[in-house]
């Protein structure tokens, strides 16, 4: 592809430095396929030209579904013409992402057949993303993708793919089978996933405790976090040998830090106030082999985080203090199917599910929804200083 | 209560779409409310989700992205 090789000074720039580089990777890609080398040379237009080239949306897809294909242009076809056309795929990635090599395999060969070559592993929704194909390559991609066991994944006012922590898979303080109960959600609803019914987009993260490695608090209308409800589990055997061992100093570094001040330590025994305990995981965090969540576990069920878009950004909060997850999950498709009843009735366009409740009301909204308010739904101390209780009653 | 058929859902929401292009982007909710209060109570939102789907599947519509998802013509049609 030498003919089309450009000069990008500036991206040479983000090539320098000890950390791994996207320019390399574009560069390696644009060996092979004209479509990267266009993508460069845009990306270094942008650079040069201080604003960005790309515009998205519009009519592209394939039969029958309205998500998994972002229309992405250019505003410079003239210069750039191999990426006239540069549309996004998402592909639903496997919960977990766990792939076989031969899985791999496969969806790069269909990407290069078809597309840039150009990858991102993975978006920020989850899925396996493709970037930069031509309208014509749609149909035939979907097909392959189809043949190799893969489907696409959500865009636009749907539910967006469902993704989760590795879970169960990996970690031995998922309080819930996060894998399991993404794969039956994204099952379940298809007709959710792939045909735009929503005000708005609704993305579904969950997190098997509450490190939340997923992020879900910050990024999903529905987070669902690992949780449990009985004792933070100790083995004191372990405790004994952290304390001995001289990599944590049990007072400062775990006792200080707990949030709640839950925890006390007298050089010897470490006591738990579990009544108290916020299930942090800091404590956990730090002594992995001497401390483990309860074993009646579960999850606890937030609404309405979301980035700044059209308002600002919102982080989930409490609308299910604890749920068992187990499946068929019928509790928590019961609560979806309310929220969605209720938001996609009365949702305005482009307004997400937690701006929705701010709209509304708390107190509306879960009247609407049947739920009954509990303590753990409050979002922050009130701050109005003019409601008063009469401590009698 | 009248009967009334996913065909005749289908019908009357392309006809709306329709009647729209070009004037107003029409949202999956758009078409389901408008179609509950065309046909009463014996219209619900499945059987309006199942019309949506035909006019899909039949390709006489398609999705758009303009901010939000709408059902508009396809651009062959227009």
């Amino acid at each position: 592809m030498a003919d089309k090789k450009r000069s990008t000074p500036k991206l040479d720039e983000l090539e320098k430095g000890p950390w791994p580089s996207f320019v390399k990777e574009m560069k390696q890609a644009a060996e092979k396929s004209a479509t990267a080398a266009d993508a460069l040379g845009i990306l270094e237009r942008s650079y040069n030209d201080k604003i960005g080239h790309w515009k998205h949306g519009g009519i592209v897809g394939v039969k029958g579904y309205g998500g998994g294909v972002i229309g992405r242009y250019n505003d410079i076809p003239q210069d750039f013409p191999d990426v006239a056309e540069f549309h996004t795929v998402r592909v639903n990635q496997p919960a977990g992402w766990f792939y076989t090599s031969d899985a791999l395999r496969k969806l790069c060969d269909i990407w290069e057949r078809h597309g840039s070559g150009l990858t991102n592993m993975h978006g920020s929704t989850g899925d396996i993303v493709f970037l930069g194909t031509k309208t014509p390559e749609l149909e035939p991609i979907f097909s392959e993708l189809t043949e190799a066991g893969f489907d696409l994944g959500g865009s636009g006012s749907d539910m967006r793919t469902p993704s989760c922590c590795c879970g169960m898979a990996r970690c031995e303080w998922a309080c819930y089978d996060t894998m399991g109960l993404t794969y039956d959600l994204t099952m379940h609803y298809q007709d959710e996933l792939h045909r735009p019914a929503f005000p708005y987009k609704f993305k579904i993260k969950a997190a098997g405790c509450p490190n939340d490695c997923v992020a879900s608090v910050a990024r999903a209308d529905l987070s669902i976090i690992g949780t449990w409800r009985d004792n933070i589990q100790m083995n004191k055997d372990a405790v004994a040998a952290c304390a001995t061992g001289g990599k944590v100093d049990i007072g400062k570094d775990v006792v200080a830090k707990c949030p709640s001040k839950c925890m006390d330590w007298d050089g010897k025994n470490l006591s738990i106030d579990n009544g108290n305990c916020v299930r942090c995981m800091h404590c956990i965090n730090v002594m992995p082999k001497a401390l483990a969540p309860g074993k009646d576990r579960g999850a606890t069920i937030l609404v309405g985080s979301k980035a700044p878009i059209i308002e600002g950004a919102l982080l989930s909060a409490v609308m299910v203090p604890f749920l068992k997850l187990e499946a068929p999950y019928s509790d928590l498709k019961e609560l979806i199917g309310a929220m969605w009843e209720l938001w996609g009735e009365h949702g305005k366009n482009r307004e997400r599910i937690g701006e929705f409740i701010q709209r509304v009301g708390l107190g509306n909204f879960l009247e609407q929804i049947g739920l009954e308010p509990v303590p753990e739904m409050v979002t922050q101390p009130r701050t109005n200083p003019y409601i008063f209780y009469d401590v009698k009653k | 209560m009248n009967d009334i058929n996913e065909q005749q859902v289908a019908e009357a929401m392309y006809a709306m779409v329709k009647e729209y292009h070009g004037k107003k982007n029409l949202k999956a909710m758009d078409l389901t409310k408008a179609m509950i209060e065309k046909f009463g109570e014996a219209c619900t939102k499945d059987l309006c989700k199942a019309a949506i789907r035909q006019l899909m599947d039949s390709e006489r519509c398609t999705y758009s992205y303009v901010g939000g998802s709408y059902i508009v013509l396809p651009p062959e049609k227009k």
